[in-house]
């Protein structure tokens, strides 16, 4: 008889709240690490369709996709429909690194009028609405781990870690959590 | 928690985002294969760490992962500037270099 390995995933099952406030794993997406000079911007952003950002904490989206400003010349691509980012890069012939990051990370969602909050319980940025608007991307850290984080909405921001960390950021956001009030 | 503006984020980030790199404005010599024994450990090893104004080397390995300098004062602990990297040593009043 056959054992099919089945595959799950880091945070499958998991679920937290707090008073005005839910964790919750994202799905799979596909993601992209690309790394590319100010003169190859162009060409990279049409071929993913999404113009990269090129001002501190900026994010542009388009459709399912994403593309969040990390540094001068970073990028962390996002597709929530897991479409093959590499494949869109793979024509460009401008100077760029592309590497498929897709498994290294994972999303976890943290939502509710409590969200900033819940957050601060471990990050130390000003995430307030003046400083860390609707559509602000950073890499920063959550407790001893990090992080990227992306606010989608006034009450929802999307976390980005590390699946080797996934553990110890969602268990962290969930204590964070109880404790937010 | 101390606040430091990191110039390629252009704002302001709390600490625990950077990471101190040593002193900052050190040439490595050319050709470094000939230079004497002695003057290799001063580029190397040899460090002014004087009291009061420091130019160092910081990171903002949490936030952009760039480097960038610094200048501080190592009595009170306080950032005067930051500036990219590359940039010219800026002059400062009460500099010991
Ligand atoms: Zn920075």
């Amino acid at each position: 008889m056959v054992e099919v390995a089945r595959r799950t995933l880091a945070l499958a099952g998991r679920h937290a709240a707090g008073e005005g406030v839910t964790v919750v794993p994202g799905e799979p997406a596909s993601r992209i690490s690309l790394r590319a000079p100010d003169a190859s911007i162009a060409a990279l952003s049409k071929a993913l369709g999404v113009k990269l950002p090129q001002k501190p904490k900026a994010s542009a989206a388009s459709g399912s996709r994403m593309a969040l400003w990390l540094g001068p010349d970073e990028w962390l691509i996002i597709d929530e429909d897991e479409a093959d980012l590499a494949a869109a890069l793979s024509r460009v012939r401008a100077l760029h690194s592309a590497v498929d990051v897709s498994h290294r990370n994972l999303a976890i969602f943290v939502s509710g009028p409590n969200a900033e909050a819940v957050l601060n319980g471990g990050c130390p940025q000003d995430l307030s609405l003046e400083a860390f608007p609707v559509g602000a991307c950073s890499r920063t850290v959550l407790g001893k781990a990090e992080i990227v984080l992306l606010r989608t909405d006034e009450q929802t921001f999307r976390v980005e870690c590390w699946r080797s960390f996934s553990d110890y950021v969602f268990t962290f956001l969930s204590e964070a959590a109880r404790d937010a009030a | 928690m101390l606040l430091i503006r990191c110039p390629y984020c252009e704002e302001e980030r709390p600490e625990l985002e950077f990471r101190h790199a040593g002193e900052a404005h050190i040439a490595r010599p050319a050709p470094i294969t000939d230079i004497s024994d002695d003057d290799f450990e001063g580029y190397f090893f040899i460090r002014s760490n004087p009291k009061g104004i420091v130019y160092e080397r910081w990171r903002h390995i949490h936030g952009c992962a760039r480097f960038f300098n610094a200048v501080r004062d190592t009595v009170s602990d306080k950032f005067l500037m930051t500036y990219k990297a590359g940039e010219p040593k800026p002059e400062l009043k009460g500099s010991s270099r």
